[in-house]
């Protein structure tokens, strides 16, 4: 193998894998070690730099972090990461006199911001600090899009919410609220120079079964019924509630439910229980609260009698997966059952619908309907206008629009600026060694064996009554303290200087995960099995260094690398150091 | 500073015959100076230990005084051990290995341990063929006070503040050989591939086997001027040979070609294979090991790897008669069986 790169960001990157796998690249282990010490405030801002919302997002983020959290690969469980962030966001001080300071006088540049979701919310944070004239518009009454319409209250509480989108909205702003949009061209005549599309994948999918149109009025689309109920346009559902569908809409339906007075709540899923698309910890809520999972249902029918719902009917099956992991479910020839219900909600998925945009504005559009755009710069066919968040590929989450944002608001000021919207800057790093002494470091290289803490919840009984009474109580300050202490600083790199090594062999025989091999060079795939440990993760990388005095290279497997800093307390020369690797995603003005 | 190691460990360790990773060898992290050749020593005796299946409960760490001798806290932690005075680890041992011949007795000592305060004790054991694997980590100087020459220092090699040392050295492979020892090994601290089948090879020879493995001290004796530095070791270090140690009952996978390599069953029923290099010294000719020695010492190298082993090896016990169970073991009964036996014993001596 060649020597790696380690000048390349990128590699450095990839060994923090909380941040690699974050879509917008939060400097994870950094602010964790800010709520170790107690500076919410501090970690909480470096989390506004790359996410904007970490209040919001420590309770309802769909934590991609967390899967690839190291943790997961020495132990069991990852650290707590998204719950941290809510740590930080709960302890901090006032944190108004940190935020960016907008300019009194404008750039004369003015920006028409569709939708006030987190991708729109995220561009005009980028760009009001430049200067630019923002106009938003959005069809709800409030800022927040989806986390608003969609995320209810017992997850993500209104106080949270008005917060952190306000921190944005008073950046000085135009917003017009309760608008539909129906014409983009007519924006577009209003000389904006340029225009961003953040308008949500707001279509909730039904599914057209025999039965619906006498069904119709007992039957909702989730996302809807969720705003309805967000809105407070809905004050209660029947008794008996069935939700079809197995994501976290579905999720957000039952548990809803069962606060608007279902009491015989139903999740009934296509899908075996594992490849439900929930995530792991939202199951586990709806679970607790008592709502039972029928898995292998598909729904065939309503059945409505005397004009009225009674319920569904529902055909088993049975997942059956061919050699290439591919499923199909295949029904079980059982008799269909039935399911009584007095009402239905159906959370199968949620779709993207530009019927506002004329396709005469030169943005092109795909086979799918979608908007052709380039992944880097979200910049449509048309030059002038931006898309983001799941306006752009299709619904994601939180963390992605607000990735989105960051990147369109970037190319929207190159725009105005006339620059090119690809010539972007590399992402911002600051390396440097944690040394203090012989055997001392400036960050805490001890690695705690305590397993991942539970977060507390409120009393069922409580919750269960109060739509908007939060269910997670959140960690206190010591339990985040030991939570924080679990994670193993991975972006405190190990960097090998082959010209001060002796191959002593020491960082060998300390590393307790067995790590550091000294061997002969060769391929890649030949050179993993011969590792002191073997080297099976294919996704993790192999550091390797030149050749050394021996005629043998370093060769580092990063997969379970604990960042203890042994090898550098064991090395002599101090040919190993643990230096600390901060990479920043570059933001919009950077360049100015 | 870190005074524990980390609890987690690679999650594909492999596992030995007894289920046991490597971990289950380790013991408490070294205070030794970071760099010291002691901890990769240590760590070649994991290994072996791990990979011959060894039962830590069956095996007994036994040492003097001095840097070497601290390190057997930093292995086996679930071994017996025996931290004793200065140099009479050999009086230890021999003790231990009468009362007791079934635990595997491995001493660690140093080259002052060994060569200085503890050179008669060293001649004794040797000369009594006692049943031990005696592993000197012999890195030219007294490290623990300071870094002065040792006995080992050879004549004008120069530690970090010193002089050029005017005295003779003592080679003790070649005093092993010359009192009789039936294993004599020499090797280097930085030569894991060396050192952890020569480990393996004395623990299952029967007798006394002694491994004098150049450890540099990084601290006081690593510098140019050095005879037992990293550099000057790798740059002057000549293989008589390598080795493969196969365990008993473990199929032989490897083809050698013949001719070059030897074969040795030894006495629990394993084979080490020797590899040797042209013109390299025979191993079981005791006058040829020490021929070679002496040449390799004329010309300035370090001859490493196995040096001498009589496969006929005896112990102490053999030559005693001793009792097959141990006499630990042995209860009353066993030890005065009475009035009869003693007449019977009077008897034949009429």
């Amino acid at each position: 193998m060649k020597p790696t790169d380690i000048n390349d960001p990128e590699y450095f990157h990839k060994v923090v894998d909380c941040q690699y796998a974050c879509p917008a690249h939060t400097p994870v282990p950094e602010y964790i070690r800010l709520i170790a010490a107690e500076r919410y405030s501090d970690a909480y801002m470096l989390n506004w730099q790359s996410n904007l919302f970490p209040g919001i997002l420590g309770r309802t983020c769909d934590r991609p972090c967390e899967p690839a959290c190291r943790r997961v690969r020495v132990e069991e469980e990852p650290v707590a990461i998204c719950r941290l962030k809510r740590v930080a966001a709960d302890n901090k001080g006032d944190i108004t006199d940190r935020l960016p300071v907008i300019p009194k006088k404008k750039n004369g540049k003015r920006i028409a911001l569709i939708g006030a979701g987190p991708a729109s919310l995220t561009v005009a944070r980028g760009l009001a600090p430049l200067g630019y004239t923002l106009d938003i518009y959005d069809n709800q009454f409030a800022g927040g899009g989806m986390m608003r319409s969609q995320i209810p209250s017992f997850r993500l509480p209104i106080g949270v919410l008005d917060e952190e989108v306000n921190y944005i909205l008073d950046m000085g702003m135009t917003t017009t609220f309760n608008i539909e949009i129906d014409s983009l061209k007519e924006i577009l005549n209003k000389g904006y120079d340029a225009v961003f599309v953040g308008t949500g994948a707001p279509r909730g999918k039904g599914l057209n079964l025999p039965g619906l149109e006498d069904a119709m009025a007992n039957v909702y689309l989730g996302i809807d019924w969720l705003a309805s109920v967000a809105f407070e346009h809905t004050e209660s559902i029947g008794r008996r509630v069935l939700v079809l569908g197995g994501g976290n809409t579905a999720m957000d339906c039952c548990r809803t439910s069962r606060r608007m007075g279902g009491e015989d709540v139903r999740v009934v899923v296509r899908s075996p229980f594992a490849d439900m698309k929930a995530s792991p910890w939202e199951k586990e809520d709806a679970m607790h609260e008592g709502i039972p999972f029928y898995n292998n249902h598909v729904p065939k029918e309503f059945v409505v009698e005397d004009g009225k719902l009674q319920g569904m009917t529902f055909e088993k099956v049975e997942a059956e997966y061919d050699e290439n992991g591919k499923r199909s479910l295949v029904p079980t020839g059982e008799d269909l059952v039935f399911m009584a219900a007095d009402d239905v909600l159906m959370a199968i998925g949620q779709e993207n619908s530009f019927p506002w945009i004329e396709r005469d504005l030169g943005i092109e559009f795909d086979k799918w309907d979608m908007p052709v755009l380039d992944e880097v710069t979200f910049q449509s066919t048309n030059e002038k206008v931006f898309f983001g968040g799941d306006a752009a590929f299709g619904p994601e989450n939180i963390i992605t629009a607000v990735a989105h944002g960051h990147q369109a608001a970037i190319s929207i000021d190159l725009f105005c600026r006339g620059e090119a919207v690809t010539n972007r800057l590399s992402p911002e790093i600051r390396q440097g060694s944690q040394k203090m002494g012989m055997h001392e470091w400036s960050y805490d290289n001890a690695v705690e064996t305590d397993q991942r803490y539970i977060v507390p919840l409120a009393p069922l009984d409580k919750t269960l009554k109060d739509r908007k009474l939060e269910v997670e109580l959140g960690f206190d300050q010591s339990t985040g303290y030991k939570e924080a202490e679990r994670c193993l600083n991975c972006d405190v790199q190990t960097v090998f200087d082959d010209v001060r090594c002796i191959e002593c062999d020491a960082c060998v025989d300390i590393c307790p995960t067995d790590c550091i091999s000294f061997i002969a060079n060769g391929k890649e795939d030949e050179l993993r099995t011969r590792l002191v440990a073997p080297a099976n993760n294919l996704a993790q990388d192999l550091y390797v260094s030149e050749v050394l005095p021996t005629v043998r290279v370093m060769v580092k497997d990063e997969d379970v690398c604990l960042h203890c800093g042994l090898c550098a307390e064991r090395c002599p020369t101090a040919a190993w150091d643990m230096q600390k690797f901060l990479y920043n995603v570059s933001k919009a003005g950077q360049a100015v | 500073m870190s005074y524990q190691i980390p609890k987690f460990r690679h999650p594909d360790l492999p596992v030995n015959e007894l289920g046991y990773t490597k971990a289950d060898y380790e013991g408490a992290i070294s205070t030794l100076c970071a760099g010291c050749g002691h901890d990769s020593i240590s760590g070649a005796i994991v290994k072996a230990c791990h990979e011959l299946s060894l039962e830590p409960h069956k095996i007994a760490k036994l040492s003097g005084i001095g840097c070497s001798s601290k390190s057997p806290a930093y292995f086996l932690r679930n071994s017996h051990g025996f931290n004793s005075v200065h140099g009479r680890m050999p009086s230890v041992v021999t003790g231990a290995a009468m009362a007791n011949r079934d635990l595997l007795y491995l001493g660690i000592s140093g080259d002052g341990d060994t060569a200085s305060i503890g050179m008669g004790q060293f001649a004794h054991v040797v000369r009594r063929a006692l049943n031990m694997v005696y592993i000197v980590m012999n890195n030219g100087c007294y490290g623990l006070t300071k870094g002065q020459d040792s006995a080992t220092s050879d004549r004008g090699s120069a530690s970090k503040k010193g002089d050029p040392n005017l005295f003779n050295s003592i080679d003790l492979c070649s005093m092993a050989l010359q009192l009789g020892a039936t294993f004599v090994a020499r090797s280097f601290s930085g030569d894991k591939e060396q050192l952890v089948p020569l480990i393996k090879a004395a623990m299952t020879h029967r007798g006394f086997a002694l491994i004098d493995v150049v450890s540099p001290c990084v601290t006081f004796n690593n510098n140019p001027g050095s005879t037992k530095s990293y550099k000057y070791v790798r740059e002057h270090a000549e293989a008589s040979g390598t080795i493969d140690f196969v365990p008993i009952m473990q199929e032989i996978t490897t083809s050698y070609h013949a001719g070059t390599t030897q074969e040795v069953t030894m006495h629990d029923g394993s084979v080490i294979h020797l590899h040797k290099v042209s013109e390299s010294p025979d191993p079981f000719d005791r006058r040829s090991a020490m021929v070679a020695l002496e040449d390799h010492r004329a010309d300035g190298s370090i001859l490493t790897g196995l040096i001498y082993m009589d496969k006929n090896s005896r112990d102490l016990h053999d030559m005693l008669e001793t009792s097959q169970r141990p006499l630990n073991e042995l209860e009353e009964v066993d030890l005065c069986p009475g009035n009869r036996m003693l007449e019977n014993i009077n008897a034949s001596l009429r």
